[in-house]
C-alpha cells in the first residue's frame, strides 16, 4: 500500500474508522455506561484535533486521490476548528441529553460522521467531493434533529431541515453540473483555469455560478434563504442547535471559498454583486426580526443570519476591479468572523443548555431574569458573550467586524465604503436585541430561584468559553495571524 | 515605570479582583479594598503632573508595544498638556465616588465599586490612547459599565435610560469606527494618532471624517441637539453614577475634539466652525432657559452642564487668526472642562446627600435645608456659586477665558456666549433659594440630619479644589499652555493635499 497517498487524509481516515468503532463498542455498552463511549468520542476527536494541528504547522499542501482531495492549511485550520467545536458541542450537550433521554450512542456516532463530512468538505478539491462531504454531513445532522421523536416541534423541524436541505443540495448540484458543462471537469483547479481561458460560454457560467451561490446561500442560511433557521435552532433540542450552529458554519464557510474562490474566482463580478445582496438582505432581515423575539434560540436564529450577513460582507471585497491585491486580506477577514461567531455562538447555546434542567427548557429570554443575583459568575459570562455578539469592545466580535469592515474601506471603491456604513448602521439595530439579554440579566429580579446545577464540566468549559472571547478580545493578533497565513498560503498554491 | 499602563491597568485588575472575589457579607471589607484600589490607583497619576515637562508639547511618559500584528496596531500610550489632568481628575473623582457610595450602596456592592473601578481604569485609557484603535477600544468599552450601572443602581425608569445611553452613544461612535479604518487606510496602515495629524487631506476626505468624529463626539459631549440621552441618563443614574457621568464621560466628547478632529482634518473645522458655534451657543442659550424651567434638581443639573460644555465646544472653535484669542478660548474651554469636572460632580453628590435622606429630587419637596443642615448648605451654595462663575471659584476662570477670547474674535459671539452668566445665575441661584434658604417647608426636611464625617470629608476635598482651581488656575494653565499653542500653530496650517 502507498502510504504517501494515504498521509494527507489520514486524519480523516482515522475518524471514519473510530466512528465505525464507537459505533460497534457502543453496542456493548450498558445505557448508564455511555459515558465510556463518550469519552471513546472525544478521544478520537482530540486525537483527530492533534493530527489536524501538526498538518497546519507542517504548513504544506498535498494532494491525494488523483487530487480529488487537497490538504492544504486553510483546510486543516477550518478543520482543527471544526474538531474543537464538535467536542465542545458534545460537552455541553452531554449532560442536557441525558437528561432528556437523548444520550443514546447514535448522538456520538452521528456526530463524527457529520464532522467527517465537514473535514471531507473542508478538503474538497473536486465538485464532486464537495457535493459528497456535504450529504455525509447534512444527512448526520438531519438524523440528529430528529432524534427526539415524541416531540412535535422536533419533528417538525428535522423535516423542514431535511426538505429545504436537500432542496439547495438540489441548487448546489445543478450549478455545479452547469459548471462541469461548461468547463469540462469537476476539478476545483481544472474549472479555474478553464475559466481563466475567457473561452467559455459566460451565460452559462453565469447561470451555473447563481445556483451554485443560491445552494450555498441555502446551507449558510444566507436571507432570502433563511426560512430553516430559525425553525429549526428554535425545534431542535437545544444540544443539536449546537450541533446545527456550530462546526458546519465552519463547513459552509470552507466549501464557499473551495467554489466561488479557489474555482470561480474567474468569475468574482458576477458572484460578488450577489453577496452584496445576500448580505444586506441578510443583516437587514436578521436584525430585524431578532428584535421582535420572546424565544432566546429563535432570536439567536435570526441573531446568526444577521452575523451570516456580516461574514459575507467579508467576501466581497477580494477582488476589486479584476484585482486581487485585497483578497488575501477580505478572505482572512471573513475567516476570522466566522471562526469567531462560532466560538461565540457555542457559547450561547452552552449557556442555555446550563440554564436548562429536567423538564424545564431554558429558551425563553424571560428565563434568563436575574441572572446576575442567582449567578453573578454565568451572567458574566453571559454578557461576554452578548457583547461580542453586538461587537462592542473589548470582546472578539469587535475585532471580527473591524477585520471586515477594514476590508471593505481598504479597497477605497466608494461603493464597498458606504456598504461599510450601512453594515454599521444595522449593526447597531442588533446591539438593542443583544443588550436586552443583559438588561433581562442584570436589571431584572429572578422569577425562577433553582440554584445553577450544571455538570462540572461543562461549567469549566463554559468560563473557557467566555474567557476565550474576552481574551481574544484583549489580543485577537495571533488567531488573525493564522487565518491570514492559511488564506495567503491557499493563494500561493 | 509605565505610570500610564499602572494608571490604567491597576483600577482595572482590582474591579476584575473585587468581582470575582467580593461577596454581599464581606461588604465591609470590599468597601475597603475599592478605597484602597482607588486611592493608590490616584497617588500613581500623581507623578504625572509633578514630573510633567510643562516646556513642550511632546507626547510625556509614553509606552509603545506592538498589540495586532496584522493591522499594525499598537498599544500606544502618552499624555500631554491637552490630556494629563482629565487623568488625575478620572482617579480623583473614582475615589470621591467610592467615599459617596459607602453606606448608600448596601447590594451587590462588589459589582457596584468593581464597575466604578473598571470604569475609571477604561476612561484613563481613552484619555492616553495614542493610537486610533486603543482609543476606540476603550471609548466604546466605557459604555458597559456605565450602562451596568445606570440600569442595577438606577432609579425607576433606569431601564430607558441605560438603553437610551447605550445605542445613542453607540450610533454615534459606530460612524466614528468607519472614520478611523478610513484614515487608516489613507495613512497608508497606521493607526498611529500623531501620524494622522500630518497626514494630508483633501477637502471633501476632510469634511467627511470631521462628520464622523462630529457624530461620536456630539453625542458624547452632548451638544444640541442630540443631547437629549444625557437628563435622562443623569436622572436615572445613581449618584456616583452621575458623576462620573458629569465629570468624565462628557469630556471624552470634547477631548475627542481636541485630539482627532481639530488637527486631523483643520480646514474642515475651520470651514464648519460656524456650525459648530451655531450648536454651541444654542446649547449656551436655550439649554440654560431649560434648565430655568426644571422641577427636578438632577435634571436641572444635568441641563446646566449640557449649557457649561456648550462653552467648551464654543471655546474650541472660535479661531482667530490675528491674535491671541484661539489661544484664550482654547485653553480657557479646557481648564472649564476641568472645573465643570469638580463642580458638576460635586452639585451631584450635594444631591445625592439630600436624595439619601429624603428620597426625592424634586425641588419643591424641599426648602429651608440650610436651618437643618447648616454645615452641607454651606458646601452646597459654594459649589452653586461655582457653577454660577463666580470669580474665586474653579468656574469663573474658564467662562473668563473663553468670553475674554471670544470678544478678540466677534463681540456678537462673545455677548452671547456671556448671557450664560445670567441664565446661569438665574436658574442655579433660583433652585438654592427653593431648596436652601427660607423657611422649613416640610417634616421631612425638619427631621434631616446634618453631614457625618465621610460626607464631610469628600465635600470638604471638592471644596478646596474648587477653591484653589479658581484662586490660583496658574498651575492648570502652566501645563497646557506649550500644548494648547502647538494645536493651534498645527490647526492653523491648512493640510489639502495638493
Amino acid at each position: 500500500m502507498n502510504w504517501q497517498a494515504v498521509y494527507p487524509i489520514a486524519p480523516e481516515i482515522a475518524l471514519l474508522v473510530m466512528a465505525c468503532v464507537v459505533a460497534l463498542t457502543d453496542l456493548w455498552i450498558p445505557g448508564k455506561d455511555r459515558i465510556v463511549t463518550y469519552c471513546l468520542a472525544q478521544a478520537s476527536l482530540f486525537s483527530v484535533a492533534l493530527a489536524q494541528l501538526w498538518y497546519f504547522y507542517g504548513g504544506a499542501t498535498y494532494y491525494a486521490m488523483q487530487h480529488m482531495v487537497v490538504a492544504d492549511p486553510m483546510g486543516h485550520l477550518l478543520g482543527l476548528f471544526s474538531t474543537l467545536a464538535m467536542m465542545t458541542t458534545l460537552v455541553y450537550a452531554r449532560p442536557y441529553a441525558a437528561s432528556r433521554d437523548l444520550l443514546k450512542g447514535e448522538l456520538f456516532t452521528l456526530s463524527m460522521f457529520a464532522l467527517l463530512g465537514i473535514l471531507v468538505m473542508v478538503a474538497a478539491n473536486n465538485f464532486l467531493v464537495v457535493y459528497l462531504g456535504l450529504e455525509l454531513m447534512s444527512l448526520s445532522l438531519y438524523a440528529l434533529v430528529a432524534m427526539r421523536r415524541d416531540d412535535t416541534g422536533a419533528t417538525e423541524a428535522a423535516m423542514k431541515y431535511f426538505v429545504l436541505g436537500a432542496l439547495a443540495s438540489g441548487f448546489l448540484l445543478y450549478g455545479l453540473s452547469m459548471m462541469y458543462g461548461a468547463t469540462g471537469s469537476l476539478e476545483i483547479s481544472e474549472v479555474f483555469k478553464a475559466i481563466g481561458t475567457g473561452r467559455i460560454n459566460r451565460a452559462v457560467l453565469v447561470l451555473g455560478t447563481v445556483f451554485v451561490v443560491s445552494g450555498l446561500a441555502f446551507k449558510l442560511g444566507a436571507v432570502p434563504f433563511h426560512m430553516w433557521v430559525p425553525d429549526v435552532y428554535q425545534g431542535a433540542p437545544t444540544s443539536m442547535t449546537l450541533l446545527v450552529g456550530g462546526a458546519p458554519k465552519l463547513a459552509a464557510f470552507a466549501i464557499t471559498i473551495r467554489l466561488l474562490v479557489e474555482g470561480m474566482i474567474g468569475l468574482a463580478v458576477d458572484w460578488q454583486q450577489m453577496l452584496v445582496l445576500l448580505s444586506i438582505a441578510s443583516m437587514l432581515l436578521g436584525n430585524l426580526a431578532a428584535i421582535a423575539q420572546t424565544n432566546l434560540k429563535r432570536m439567536l436564529a435570526y441573531s446568526t443570519i444577521a452575523q451570516i450577513g456580516f461574514m459575507l460582507l467579508g467576501l466581497c471585497p477580494g477582488v476589486v476591479a479584476g484585482n486581487t491585491y485585497s483578497a488575501s486580506n477580505a478572505y482572512s477577514s471573513a475567516m476570522f468572523y466566522v471562526v469567531t461567531d462560532v466560538l461565540t455562538s457555542l457559547g450561547t447555546f452552552g449557556m442555555i443548555m446550563l440554564l436548562s434542567r429536567a423538564g424545564h427548557e431554558a429558551e425563553r429570554i424571560d428565563d434568563f431574569r436575574g441572572l446576575a443575583r442567582r449567578s453573578p459568575w454565568f451572567a458574566g459570562v453571559m454578557a461576554v458573550f452578548m457583547f461580542s455578539l453586538a461587537g462592542i469592545p473589548p470582546t472578539v466580535g469587535f475585532h471580527a467586524k473591524l477585520a471586515v469592515l477594514q476590508a471593505l474601506v481598504s479597497t477605497n471603491v466608494p461603493g464597498f465604503i458606504w456598504l461599510a456604513v450601512i453594515a454599521v448602521v444595522l449593526s447597531l439595530l442588533g446591539a438593542y436585541y443583544y443588550l436586552r439579554v443583559v438588561k433581562v440579566m442584570y436589571f431584572d429580579d429572578p422569577v425562577d430561584t433553582h440554584a445553577i446545577e450544571g455538570a462540572r464540566d461543562v461549567r469549566i468549559m463554559l468560563s473557557f468559553n467566555g474567557a476565550a472571547v474576552l481574551l481574544l478580545g484583549i489580543l485577537p493578533g495571533g488567531l488573525m495571524q493564522l487565518c491570514e497565513q492559511a488564506i495567503v498560503r491557499m493563494f500561493a498554491t | 515605570m509605565p505610570l500610564l499602563s499602572l494608571a490604567i491597568w491597576l483600577p482595572i485588575l482590582a474591579g476584575v479582583l473585587l468581582l470575582a472575589f467580593g461577596r454581599d457579607d464581606r461588604a465591609e471589607a470590599v468597601r475597603w479594598a475599592a478605597l484602597v484600589a482607588a486611592l493608590v490607583s490616584f497617588a500613581v497619576t500623581i507623578p504625572l503632573v509633578t514630573g510633567f515637562d510643562v516646556s513642550t508639547a511632546a507626547m510625556q511618559f509614553g509606552e509603545r508595544h506592538a498589540w495586532i500584528g496584522r493591522f499594525n496596531v499598537w498599544y500606544m500610550l502618552g499624555v500631554d498638556g491637552l490630556s494629563v489632568w482629565f487623568v488625575l481628575l478620572t482617579a480623583f473623582t473614582t475615589v470621591i465616588v467610592i467615599v459617596s457610595a459607602w453606606e448608600v450602596i448596601t447590594e451587590r456592592v462588589n459589582q457596584y465599586m468593581g464597575a466604578f473601578l473598571i470604569l475609571s481604569g477604561l476612561l484613563v485609557g481613552v484619555f492616553c490612547a495614542m493610537d486610533g484603535l486603543l482609543f476606540y477600544v476603550f471609548f466604546e468599552a466605557t459604555l458597559i459599565p456605565m450602562y451596568l450601572i445606570i440600569g442595577v443602581w438606577g432609579g425607576p425608569r433606569r431601564v430607558y435610560a441605560a438603553f437610551k445611553f447605550f445605542l445613542y452613544t453607540l450610533a454615534g461612535s459606530l460612524l466614528m469606527l468607519v472614520a478611523l479604518i478610513y484614515l487608516y487606510y489613507k495613512s497608508g496602515g497606521s493607526f498611529d494618532i500623531l501620524a494622522w495629524h500630518r497626514l494630508p487631506l483633501s477637502m471633501s476626505a476632510q469634511v467627511l471624517i470631521f462628520f464622523a468624529f462630529f457624530f461620536a463626539f456630539a453625542v458624547k459631549v452632548p451638544m444640541w441637539p442630540v443631547h437629549t440621552w444625557l437628563p435622562d441618563a443623569h436622572v436615572e443614574a445613581p449618584t456616583g453614577g452621575s458623576v462620573v457621568l458629569a465629570a468624565i464621560m462628557l469630556k471624552l466628547g470634547a477631548y475627542g475634539f481636541l485630539r482627532f478632529s481639530l488637527p486631523i482634518t483643520p480646514d474642515a473645522s475651520h470651514k464648519w466652525a460656524w456650525l459648530m458655534i451655531a450648536l454651541s451657543l444654542v446649547a449656551v442659550v436655550y439649554i440654560g432657559l431649560v434648565a430655568l424651567v426644571q422641577r427636578d434638581m438632577k435634571k436641572l443639573v444635568a441641563y446646566s452642564s449640557i449649557a457649561h460644555m456648550g462653552f467648551v465646544t464654543l471655546g474650541f472653535f472660535l479661531f482667530d487668526e490675528k491674535g491671541m484669542g484661539s489661544e484664550l478660548t482654547t485653553s480657557g474651554a479646557i481648564v472649564q472642562m476641568i472645573s465643570h469636572g469638580f463642580v458638576s460632580g460635586a452639585m451631584f453628590l450635594c444631591i445625592g446627600v439630600l436624595y439619601d435622606r429624603v428620597h426625592s429630587r424634586e425641588i419643591s419637596a424641599y426648602g429651608g435645608v440650610a436651618n437643618t443642615m447648616p454645615v452641607f448648605a454651606s458646601f452646597a451654595v459654594l459649589f452653586a456659586m461655582a457653577n454660577v462663575g463666580l470669580p474665586g471659584t474653579a468656574g469663573f476662570v474658564g467662562e473668563w477665558m473663553v468670553i475674554l477670547g471670544a470678544v478678540k474674535v466677534n463681540f456678537w459671539i462673545a455677548m452671547i456666549a456671556a448671557s450664560t452668566m445670567i441664565w446661569g445665575a438665574g436658574y442655579t441661584l433660583w433652585m438654592v433659594k427653593r431648596v436652601y434658604f427660607g423657611a422649613v417647608a416640610n417634616d421631612h426636611v425638619r427631621d434631616l440630619v446634618d453631614i457625618g464625617k465621610r460626607e464631610f470629608a469628600m465635600l470638604f476635598v471638592l471644596a478646596v479644589a474648587v477653591l484653589a482651581m479658581g484662586l490660583y488656575p496658574k498651575p492648570f494653565t502652566d501645563v497646557m499652555h506649550e500644548s494648547v499653542s502647538g494645536l493651534l500653530r498645527h490647526v492653523a496650517v491648512s493640510k489639502i493635499a495638493r
